[in-house]
């Protein structure tokens, strides 16, 4: 009988079975960030232990920084505090920490991915529930809390039960003006926000098997939104290719050991799965929320439910949704009005997502009383799209272009909705408040859609906004 | 380190209705600018609260009916979204000891247990009488018993299975919910492992 990604790795990390009958799972690369570490390096330090293995967890800071202000201190004092306790703790630690000035800063999983630090076949775990980004490779990559970012630090191991592995195979080519976030809010659309719980999302498929290591990792990183805590695809040449050369890849001899060591991991051809869905790539369409949860979704070209056409246990949320987003059942998507527009985030801020959008808008402006914003997932993305003149069509189309961050996905920083501001934006939740003002709304969308809205001033379709297809 | 074993927690309850209510919703993401947990407790359910007062009505943590209420009743995928432990955190300062939803969102459900909040599943219809029996009645003490799977209310005629896994509930009961202890205790097994993994070998 064959295995799993999951089984593979699963078995290789296993330290013991504790007494609860758990795993106590070895996590072979931790990334922390400022919001969720510093009361676990506290507890750390509180119970008398030290950080195990230093050389293990790697560092940034993304949620709190101000994205229009490079100088420290920040001006909220609470944010500057945050990023002064992190380097702080990394400094007595010994843990690396690609901090502002190191020109290496972002995202934390935009930066795992491109310094090389993800790769296929090891443990990751972050306290924060999109680290399923980094499972694109063929990791097993979950998202943590605090106590167990405490359990990674002084052990580098965490107690967590197996989950079961669901393959989602989606065949075939997407139609042009379709992309890896479609596919994902498609997938939780049919599979409900909550139908992942216990389950692990293997992807596949041959429109995975086309997609690039960027879109994988869109998908990937939604996965949490459809309930599944981790999320990956098996790891394959065009893995391979994106990792070659990156800092902390492999080198040398040791380059083709680890590549022999990745493509043993994949999925047997004969694996046993314990649930299989497929889809398929033609169905899919350019697809908007319209509600608070990522799973309230449409296409394009149909209008918001009416909660009673839906499925009862469905029905409360939706008129919820409806209540806050004051948009009426049956106001076709397509139309309505946005104040602003958000395009980055760990889901979609990466160089091909700016490269796409920027090929398209090119000599295009924004529209009038629009605010339109691209915040780079990192430095590094930043500074190759300047160089690329990326940075330039975006500003003369009329975006702000801000340095790296999480910026307007979440009210962490300056970059906030206010009032109740429509925004369309290429993040991944939409839940009340999320974007930093209570009464403020969230439509999620591919970047090209984000787009398509900054240029028209309402939500439309890219295809016919860009003359795609 | 030794913790309290719990077996069951009685207390007031308080019904938040709703599915879906995420952890941006428990605790909305300005708060987390602190470098320790204290002092989250009065925040939580921050925005819904205002909210509800907004539309000029009354969120049940605002209802001094349920003052004092150490029992969190609500739907389903309770604790989806964020990682965040603020959130169960922000919920234990408050003041709750345990959670009843029809379901619960995975990475809620572990943190939780971490903290020793039992996070119990009970069936829909059963969460419906007992959110009745509730505003009915408010202030009468609920029961949650993980010794032997079931809530039951005070005086009442009310009994509901609950359903728990097995690797939360034992180390509830058996006072090891936190699992740093257990950890420490596997260190050498630790390095054994560590040294047999060509990526985290030292070379
Ligand atoms: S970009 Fe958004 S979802 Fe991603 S890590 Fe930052 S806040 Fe979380």
């Amino acid at each position: 009988m064959g295995k799993t990604l999951l089984d593979k790795v699963w078995e290789e990390h296993t330290v013991r079975t504790l007494p609860d009958g758990r795993t106590q799972l070895l996590i072979g690369t931790h990334l922390i960030h400022e919001v969720t570490s510093p009361q676990a390096f506290g507890m750390v330090r509180d119970l008398g232990l030290k950080v195990l293995y230093p050389h293990r967890t790697f560092a940034t800071v993304d949620h709190i920084v101000p994205t229009d202000q490079s100088q420290e201190p920040f001006s909220d004092p609470l944010a500057d505090a945050m990023v002064k306790e992190l380097r702080k703790n990394c400094a007595e630690t010994g843990v690396t920490f690609f901090d502002l000035p190191t020109g290496k800063q972002g995202i934390v999983h935009i930066v795992g991915p491109e310094q090389g630090i993800t790769q296929p076949g090891t443990t990751i775990a972050c306290g924060d529930s999109h680290t399923s980004t980094h499972g694109a490779f063929g990791a097993i990559a979950f998202g943590i809390g605090t106590s167990q970012v405490r359990d990674v630090l002084a052990t580098q191991t965490m107690a967590i039960a197996k989950p079961k592995v669901r393959r989602i195979n989606v065949d075939g080519k997407l139609a042009p003006g379709v992309y890896a976030k479609d596919v994902i809010l498609h997938i939780i659309r049919k599979l409900g926000v909550n139908g992942g719980i216990g389950f692990a999302y293997e992807f596949g498929g041959s429109t995975f098997d086309a997609f690039t290591q960027e879109e994988r990792m869109t998908v990937c990183n939604m996965s949490i939104e459809g309930g599944a805590r981790v999320g990956y695809v098996n790891p394959d040449e065009t893995t391979f290719e994106y990792l070659r050369g990156r800092p902390y890849s492999p080198t040398g001899g040791e380059w083709d050991a680890a590549v022999a060591r990745w493509k043993s991991v994949a999925s047997d051809k004969d694996a046993v799965y314990d649930d299989v869905v497929n889809f398929k790539a033609g169905e899919i369409l350019p697809t908007v929320t319209w509600g608070i949860t990522p799973g309230q979704a449409v296409f394009i070209d149909e209008a918001i439910p009416d909660p009673k056409d839906l499925p009862e246990k469905d029905r409360d949320t939706a008129a919820e949704a409806i209540e806050h987003m004051k948009l009426p059942s049956g106001t076709p998507v397509e139309g309505i009005k946005v104040d602003v527009t958000f395009l980055g985030s760990c889901t979609n801020g990466r160089l091909s997502d700016l490269q796409e959008v920027a090929k398209h808008i090119k000599g295009r402006k924004v529209a009038a009383g629009v605010k339109a914003i691209v915040v780079p997932g990192s430095q590094g993305v930043a500074s190759v799209a300047e160089k690329m003149g990326l940075a330039e069509i975006f500003r003369e189309a009329g975006f702000e272009w801000r340095g790296a961050g999480c910026s307007m996905c979440l009210g962490m920083n300056p970059d906030k909705l206010v009032g109740d501001q429509l925004c369309a934006s290429s993040s991944n939740r939409n839940f009340k408040g999320r974007q930093g003002s209570p009464t403020g709304r969230t439509m999620l969308m591919s970047p090209l859609m984000v787009a398509a809205a900054a240029l028209t001033g309402k939500i439309s379709d890219a295809r016919k906004v860009f003359g795609i297809g | 380190m030794s913790l309290e074993k719990i077996t069951q927690v009685t207390g007031r309850a308080v019904p938040v209705p709703g599915d879906d209510i995420d952890t941006d919703r428990i605790i909305p993401a300005r708060f987390m600018k602190c470098v320790t947990f204290d002092g989250l407790g009065e925040f939580a359910f921050s925005d819904a609260k205002a909210a509800e007062k907004a539309a000029g009505r009354l969120h049940p943590l605002d209802d001094e009916r349920f003052n004092g209420a150490s029992i969190l009743i609500s739907g389903s995928n309770f604790g989806c979204g964020s990682s965040r432990e603020h959130a169960p955190q922000a919920l234990y300062r408050y003041g709750f000891r345990a959670i009843i939803a029809e379901s619960f969102a995975e990475i809620f459900f572990g943190n939780s247990t971490t903290l020793g909040i039992p996070c119990v599943k009970m069936s829909k219809q059963d969460i419906a009488d007992l959110s009745a029996l509730v505003e009915k009645t408010p202030g009468v003490l609920v029961t949650v018993d993980l010794t032997e799977n079931k809530v039951t209310v005070d005086d009442v005629d009310f009994k509901a299975v609950i359903v728990i896994p097995e690797q939360a509930r034992k180390p509830l009961l058996e006072g090891r919910w936190d699992s740093i202890a257990d950890l420490v205790d596997g260190l050498d097994d630790v390095k054994t492992r560590v040294a047999a993994i060509p990526y985290l070998a030292v070379k």
